[in-house]
Order: structure tokens, then sequence, then C-alpha cells
């Protein structure tokens, strides 16, 4: 191991609680972040700067320019690029020390597990519950620590999970939620500097688990409200029932949740057709025609290859370009806009289904 | 009683209300202030099964009981990132 940079740590080597110590502690370590997202692009420039060794970096997405106003690791130049290339380049900007490991691949059941394994710490920088259950289960599982944070409009929270002793996602919510009842991904707006808070919370506390500085957040739920500037904790002990780290646990291995992102409560809830059952349709020729509901902005960055793309505001003026002979399968990005376009079209008289998890669920799955 | 009520999230969205006061009678526990929520807050029923609890800034289980004055946070999960 190289000693840590003499010059460059000179601020952190002048801490009596941090120390030549602390930094080459910082230096050995490993940390795996999950989504180079709103959280993850503060942590990861954080941690790169701050001189841990290896960075793990996991995200399969592109750039989005919609992301820009909270995703500060990208930015401009970069909409339409891979987001972990983007990632990379700017952290090899901030420290060329840093080793960085990219994983361009969805984290699911099949990886979790290896991946988690082979890091200290783990930072949950995910936009959805399906994989926020899986980054908790395997760290549990593994034994690695999970420093978790979530943003929600104004209000943000942030945990250490999986810490010896300590609760996990799970003891604070056993079970996802029932499909539709929570407002996700493009659907409930945020404030672009929240996820900048928390994902730097998540920094913090990352560096304090590797330092073995101060207090770990472990035990505790920090909840942030950016409108009224308060920071609330609560406690929250190890559940000795929790049906992962519980004593006796009912979760022994990995299972996937099928959404990644559930359409809002004021949609249709039926009349779905998964992204499997998508993929059998095209690959066996059955009739349908694929109709992509987003943005134009959204359906440049990727696509389902032959969607027809009519934005949501405009489907309704245009139904003389639907067929009323087949099924329209109506997809967006995540399930939630065609939801509502479904409900609209099957009034109308069309035989509409809703592509549940939309293009992020076809692109979890590996059709993309 | 009396306990003041602290909403987060999609939760403070629906109630448009960020804290209130709810009224139970003695002896009650979270759930039958979750309860009582409800019926001045419909909107709020379907979370039920998803929401957690916490009374005077302790994590709880619904089952818990609460005494007259007591501060009952209700947190649904959030996934944002
Ligand atoms: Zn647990």
């Amino acid at each position: 191991m190289p000693s840590p940079d003499a010059v460059r740590y000179a601020r952190h080597l002048l801490l009596p609680e941090f120390g030549r110590q602390g930094q080459q502690r910082l230096l050995n370590a490993r940390v795996l972040i999950i989504g180079l997202g709103g959280l993850g692009s503060p942590a990861a420039l954080y941690l790169a700067a701050a001189g841990v060794g290896t960075l793990g970096l996991v995200d399969f997405d592109v750039v989005d320019e919609s992301n820009l106003h909270r995703q500060i690791i990208h930015g401009t130049a970069d909409i339409g690029r891979a987001k972990l290339a983007s990632a990379a380049e700017k952290i090899r900007s901030v420290n060329p020390d840093v080793v960085l490991e990219l994983h361009e691949v969805p984290f699911g059941v099949p990886n979790a597990r290896a991946l988690v394994d082979a890091y200290d710490v783990v930072l949950d920088g995910t936009d959805n519950f399906p994989t926020r259950y899986l980054v908790n289960d395997a760290c549990v599982m593994s034994g690695t620590p999970n420093v978790y944070g979530s943003v929600f409009r104004f209000e943000g929270q942030a945990a250490v999970f999986a810490a010896p002793g300590g609760p996990c996602y799970r003891c604070l919510h056993p079970e996802p939620p029932p499909d539709g009842l929570i407002p996700n991904c493009a659907e409930a707006g945020v404030l672009g500097v929240l996820p900048g808070i928390i994902g730097t919370v998540q920094a913090t506390e990352a560096i304090k688990l590797v330092t073995g500085m101060g207090e770990s957040l472990a035990g505790r739920l920090l909840l942030y409200d950016a409108l009224r500037m308060t920071f609330r904790t609560i406690t929250l002990p190890r559940d000795p029932e929790c049906p992962v780290c519980g004593d006796a646990s009912t979760i022994r291995t990995l299972v996937a949740y099928g959404q990644t992102c559930q359409p809002s409560e004021t949609a249709a809830m039926k009349d779905e057709m998964t992204v499997d059952e998508l993929h059998q349709w095209r690959e066996s020729g059955h009739p349908h025609m694929l109709l992509d509901v987003r943005e134009r902005f959204e359906h440049a960055s990727a696509h389902i290859e032959g969607a027809v793309l009519i934005p949501m505001g405009t489907v309704m003026q245009q139904l003389e370009l639907l067929p009323r002979d087949r099924t329209v399968v109506v997809q967006c990005q995540s399930g939630g806009r065609s939801a509502r376009v479904t409900a609209a079209l099957r009034q109308k008289g069309f035989e509409a289904v809703n592509l549940a998890g939309g293009i992020h669920a076809w692109r979890m799955a590996g059709y993309l | 009683m009396h306990v003041n009520v602290r909403l987060f999230a999609r939760l403070r969205e629906l109630a448009e209300a960020e804290s209130l006061t709810v009224e139970v009678p003695t002896p009650a526990t979270a759930a039958t202030v979750w309860r009582a929520l409800c019926v001045t807050v419909p909107a709020l029923t379907p979370f039920e099964r998803a929401v957690s609890c916490a009374i005077n800034t302790n994590f709880s289980r619904m089952s818990q009981p609460v005494a007259d004055g007591d501060d009952v946070a209700f947190l649904p999960p959030v996934s944002g990132g």
C-alpha cells in the first residue's frame, strides 16, 4: 500500500481524530456506490476527494437532461452518455489516485451478493424499492454495512443499516409497499439540492465507518426537512422479529420484487403486463402496437426498438394513429404515466395494456 | 386524550399538514391514533400496511400504547434517489 499524500490530505492529517491512521484506513478501504444519481453523485465526489482507495460504482443508466439539476457529477456535455463513464471521468479529475471498479450492470439477484461481498461498505444511492430491498438483504446476509439515503420532494432520510448489532431497512419497513402506493421516479418532484445534503451525509457516515471515528448513525434514522430546515433523529434499534436480520429470520435467500417503479394510486391498477410477457409477445410475433408516451427527450436517450412515440400530452388528440384491431401496449419510463394513458384509452374503447415498470423494468430485465 | 401527530413525505402531502392534534379514547395505541387520523384524512387509509411509527422519537410498533401529550410520528417508505 502506498502512503497517503501529505499535501493533498493535509487538512485531514491536521485533525487529531483523523490523522495519518484515518487517512491510511481510507486508502485501504473499498466502498461500493450503487446508483450514480442524486445521492451517488455527491457521495462519489466527496469519497474520491477524501481519498477512499477503491470506489466500486454500479449503474447502467445514461445521463438525461432532467437529471442535471441534482446529479452534479454529470454535466451538460454528458447528456446521452453512460453515467458510469461520465462519473469516472469526473472522479479521475478530482483524484486520479482512486482505483475505480466500474460495474455497468443492473444490481440484481444474480450479482448482488458477489458485489456487496467484495466491498467494506455499501452506499445505497438507488431510486426504487425493489433495488433498495435487494441492497439491504444482500448487505445483511453479507454483514456489510449499508449506508442508506432516500429523498422525496423536500424531505430526506439517512441511516446506517446492517452494521454489527444495528437495525436494517426491514426493521423500519419490513416489506415493500403495495404496488402503486408511493409515487416514484419521474412522478414525484425533488428539490435538486436535497439529495446533495443526504448524499453527503451518506459519504460522512461511510468515512466514519471506514476510519472508526465518532458515533455512527447506526441505530438511528435521520429525518431532514429542507423547507423547515430541521434535522430530527428517531432511535431505531434492531427488531428481533425482523424478517431478514431478526433472531428467526424468514428471508434467507435474495428475492426479486417485480416492479422497479410503481404507478401512482390514481392510476389504473389492472390491465397490466410485465416486461417478460411483452418480450414473449415480441419473440412470438403476437400482434400489438407498442406506444411510448414519454417526452421526446426521454425517447431520444433510450427507447424500446419499434416503439411509436406519442407523448402523453398529445395522445388523446391523435387517437386516429392507434389501431383498434390489436392490443396497444402503453409504455413510459417507469409505468406511472402509461398507466394513466392506458386507463384513458380503455375508456375510449381501445384494447390498451400498461407495461408495468416501463422501459426501466425492460432494461432491468436485460432486454434493452 | 390528545396526541400530537407528525406526518412525513407522502402522508404530509395527502393530509396537507405536517403536524396535527388527534383525540383518542384512553387507553390507546399507535394503531388507535392511526385509525383516528384516517377518519380525519381518509386518503391515508391505504398506507396502513406500509406506514412505520415513532412515539416520542423512538421507533415503535403500532401496538405500542400512547399517553396523553405524546408525539406520534408516522413515516411512509420513501424511495427517491
Ligand atoms: Zn432488520
